[in-house]
């Protein structure tokens, strides 16, 4: 297997897909980039280095650089997916949906049911989400909660190069909407990747550690912070299952459940804020479904309920990190 | 222009059948049956029908709120959107959709929206699919001087110029944006089809109750459009006979503004008018048709309300391809 990080592991998947599937376009701001500059085509070759590369092998009416128009990004891939096409719409910030929040809530998650099941709107939006690089309040947030709570719509949060390219070729297989959230941080960690066709399936959880003492269910970025802290309390006994549900929706609560029936104590950890969010989603199903297996109350380690800071030692408190997850866990530990 | 007397009698049915389709739920929405919101297309027929009967089926088109006109005049099963607007299970949508959400994406109806401005930018993803399909078709974003005040019309309209795809926007102004009046709401003076000129497209503008007149300059923009593979657009000057939704009381319109334009601006009398000096077609196959969607409209309404009525069973059907 090829060892890689995130941002190859995408790039290489889109590079493949495009050259097995015809119908497989991008579209968004500076995918190529340069368009109209001295410096000319693919001077950028996408910001985040993504799909580098993709606009010299298939050209700029496959890699399409729009200008700065969200609604119109995601509106064109709405309509060029009923047309029959596979389009990867992306967003460069997660923030961003509230630029086009019509076109994906509205629009793309409605279409095949409102339409009787009869219309297919396969549009993957990859959004690059999440906090860690001092860019404030409209380019860092996790917003996967927000469209986590829309039927319609299929969320994925891949944490490993592997996955991401399994969770992408997957969303590329699909006939519904799917959003990609890329974290930010995320994108340089490397990791082994199957050859070929890798494809891994949504609504299965991947069980990062198995320890049975304590469940912790992270999302995103938050996985590595828990396996760290699963790492460490392994060293005194403490054995931690941690849980990357990899996909929201669907969510595998199979995996969850099983997970506290044996442990009875969970931790979720997210990067969004409290209110309304995946770690009150999975706390309220463990509650309902597993309340007599807990020993102990679920604890939720989330961002506090704030927008999000721009200086370093504020963004640093905003995230959730190692300290805090360890902290909960010794607390559902500690109880009673 | 040279007219064929099959196409002729083709557009004059659809038209008839919209006018009978819309003046018919006027009716049963009035005696209650009908559920939701309804914003019928009477007073516009000659704009659907004098842009689609360009296309076939591998055209595309997204429609509006008002969009029963769009829907019959790309093709869609009459007697199943009327089930559709009745919330049958067998309905166009399976009953899911309502009178605002019809689509038939199998003849290039990409679907009626809810939400003024929406259907734009997908007639640009629907325009890049049809370029890369190479066969000269085209995707249409029909749009009513409401939606042209919308920043995603505006982006829709860049990016078609931006990235030269078969996009064409038709703006049909029947001069109220819900309640409003173009005069206040449109800043151009009124004036959609210079804001499309401004993104770099070529304009047209034609009678929207005319037959005529929208279908050759349609014919004069989409061989423009064809041809280039640029977008366009065309401003279609039209009016609507009843109000924003059935229920508006329309206290907004000039006393006796409704019957002087069902006399002067009705898509119908102007068009007959026109076969009776051009003798094409003899006013008594106009009859005849008018007769038979009559028909066809009382057998959709009887059918429609006689149909099975949606299994609360089947609500989280369809949701997903596959969860």
């Amino acid at each position: 297997m090829a060892v890689m990080n995130i941002r190859e592991a995408i790039n290489q998947t889109l590079h493949d897909a495009m050259e097995r599937d015809p119908s497989v376009i991008l579209l968004g701001e500076d995918v190529a980039g340069g368009a109209g500059t001295a410096g000319g085509q693919e001077a950028i070759g996408g910001i985040w280095g993504t799909s580098t590369g993709l606009i010299g092998k298939f050209g700029p009416e496959r890699v399409i650089d729009t200008p700065i128009s969200e609604s119109a990004i995601i509106g064109a891939a709405a309509g060029a997916a009923l047309a029959g096409m596979r389009p990867v719409a992306e967003l460069m910030f997660a923030d961003f949906i509230g630029v086009c929040g019509d076109q994906l809530i509205n629009q793309i998650a409605k279409f095949r049911y409102m339409f009787g099941g009869k219309a297919r709107c396969p549009v993957v939006v990859r959004l690059i989400y999440g906090a860690g690089m001092n860019s404030a309040a409209q380019h860092s947030q996790a917003f996967y909660n927000l469209l986590t709570a829309i039927p319609g719509l299929k969320v994925v949060l891949p944490t490993t190069p592997a996955d991401a390219k399994g969770l992408m070729n997957e969303a590329l297989h699909g006939d519904d909407p799917v959003m990609f959230f890329e974290h930010k941080a995320l994108y340089g960690k490397k990791g082994e990747v199957p050859e070929g066709l890798h494809r891994v399936p949504f609504g299965h959880a991947r069980m990062a550690r198995e320890g049975g003492d304590v469940t912790i269910v992270a999302l995103g970025r938050m996985v590595s912070f828990a396996e760290k802290v699963a790492d460490k309390l392994a060293e005194e006994g403490i054995g931690c299952d941690v849980i990357d549900p990899r996909t929201t929706s669907p969510l595998d609560e199979e995996a969850i459940l099983d997970s506290v029936e044996q442990t009875g104590r969970l931790v979720v950890v997210d990067e969004s804020p409290p209110r309304c969010s995946v770690a009150t989603d999975i706390t309220a199903l463990v509650a309902q479904k597993a309340f007599s297996s807990l020993d102990a109350p679920p604890e939720c380690v989330t961002a506090p309920h704030t927008p999000i800071p721009f200086a370093p030692e504020l963004e640093r408190a905003y995230v959730p990190g190692p300290p805090a997850i360890e902290a909960a866990v010794r607390r559902t530990l500690d109880w009673g | 222009m040279q007219y064929s007397q099959d196409g002729l009698l083709r557009a004059y049915r659809r038209m008839a059948t919209i006018r009978q389709f819309e003046e018919r739920l006027h009716e049963e929405i009035a005696k209650g049956e009908i559920p939701g919101f309804t914003h019928l297309y009477a007073g516009q027929e000659a704009a659907a029908v004098g842009v689609c009967e360009h296309l076939d089926n591998d055209d595309m088109i997204v429609s509006t709120h008002r969009g029963h006109g769009h829907c019959i005049a790309k093709g869609c099963d009459v007697k199943a959107m009327m089930k559709e607007i009745y919330g049958r299970r067998d309905g166009l949508c399976k009953g899911r959709g309502g009178s605002m959400h019809i689509a038939d994406t199998s003849i290039g109806m990409l679907g009626a929206n809810g939400i003024v401005g929406a259907g734009a930018p997908q007639a640009v993803g629907a325009a890049i699919a049809a370029r890369a399909e190479g066969k000269g078709k085209v995707a249409i974003a029909f749009s009513g001087d409401g939606a042209c005040n919308q920043g995603t019309t505006f982006e829709a309209m860049n990016m078609a110029a931006v990235i030269s795809v078969p996009a064409i926007f038709v703006f049909e102004n029947n001069h109220y944006s819900e309640h409003t009046g173009d005069k206040y709401a449109v800043a151009t003076d009124r004036d959609i089809a210079s804001r499309a000129k401004a993104f770099g497209m070529e304009v047209w503008r034609a009678n929207g109750c005319d037959f005529y007149d929208t279908f050759e300059t349609m014919a004069e923009l989409l061989d423009h459009v064809r041809g280039s593979g640029k977008p366009a657009a065309i401003e279609l000057d039209t009016e609507r006979f009843y109000g924003h939704f059935e229920g508006d009381p329309q206290r907004y319109r000039a006393k006796g503004e409704v019957d002087r334009l069902r006399e002067e601006r009705d898509a119908l009398k102007i068009f007959r008018a026109h076969e009776a000096t051009d003798e094409m077609l003899d006013l008594a196959q106009l009859d005849a048709i008018d007769e038979e969607v009559t028909a066809l409209i009382d057998a959709a309404v009887d059918e429609a309300r006689e149909a099975e009525k949606c299994d609360p069973s089947q609500i989280e059907e369809d949701v997903y391809a596959a969860y």
